[in-house]
């Protein structure tokens, strides 16, 4: 799982009927510094995730349609929790 | 699997119900020599490791075979905490 | 399934259950020019094999095929010792 950010939202009406009613985000992936890490994604949304929101992210199949109830779902990635605060050692 | 050394926590209230008595910690992948390689993940805890302990951690779907993850929408998730390494290379 | 060189193991004593008297193994994915490839990374082992051979070894849930019917969280496995290989 990954730390992300809401930066956008997509909206798609013609798509597979497994996404039926899910919400598609766009998400960036962050390095723990907050910055950018690689290219921005598509995730469904499980927890009602919304724009400019820190997130956590799965990336991989099965996980990601559990996360929307969709067994089956042609998706790689989902918002599974909104983050309210990440704690690190120094 | 692979080796990592846990680095700290998140906390998420609001967060998919099949995780909700779950602890995610952040870890970051190690070489067998200990030495920090490659970048952060988060991870789900099922043997509760802490702060500063190496340990192991699957990832994919198999990651959901772990106690108690059945069905939970995770991806990565530790599976034991590392006594020792042996390298002869 | 890739080539490996077994390079260590791992010892873990507090462990998902499921891995009781699983060996955990350390190894270093290589090319059939047996140059390093990739991250090390743990395998358990399937076919009882022991640091310094080479192997080859599966990714994913498949991982834990071998020890079925027991549901271990498993995403590396090695399943088979190399003798040798040829290349053309």
């Amino acid at each position: 799982m990954l730390l992300a950010s809401v930066i956008g939202t997509v909206v798609s009406t013609q798509k597979h009927r497994k996404f039926e009613g899910a919400k598609l985000l766009l998400v960036q992936p962050l390095m723990l510094d907050g910055s950018p890490r690689g290219t921005a994604l598509l995730a469904v949304d499980g927890v009602g995730a919304g724009v400019h929101e820190r997130v956590l992210i799965v990336l991989e199949g099965r996980a990601a349609s559990d996360a929307i109830h969709q067994h089956g779902a042609p998706v790689d990635a989902a918002i599974v929790g909104i983050v309210d605060r990440v704690d690190l050692d120094s | 699997m692979i080796l990592a050394k846990v680095l700290g926590t998140v906390v998420a209230t609001r967060k998919d119900a099949r995780l909700v008595s779950n602890k995610l910690l952040i870890a970051r992948p190690i070489d067998p020599h200990g030495k920090l390689d490659g970048n952060y993940l988060v991870a789900v805890d099922t043997v509760d490791a802490g702060s500063g302990e190496t340990v192991l951690i699957v990832s994919g779907s198999s990651a959901r075979m772990a106690s108690g993850l059945k069905d939970c929408p995770v991806d990565a998730a530790i599976v034991g905490i590392v006594d020792a390494i042996e390298i002869q290379e | 399934m890739q080539l490996a060189r077994v390079i260590g193991d791992v010892v873990a004593t507090r462990k998902e259950p499921s891995f009781e008297g699983l060996t955990l193994l350390i190894v270093k994915p290589i090319t059939p020019a047996r140059e390093p490839v990739g991250r090390p990374l743990v395998a358990v082992d399937a076919v009882g094999a022991g640091v310094g051979e080479e192997v080859f070894f599966v990714r994913g849930k498949e991982a834990s095929f071998p020890f079925y019917p027991r549901e271990a969280p498993i995403d590396a496995g090695i399943v088979g010792i190399v003798d040798h290989w040829d290349v053309e």
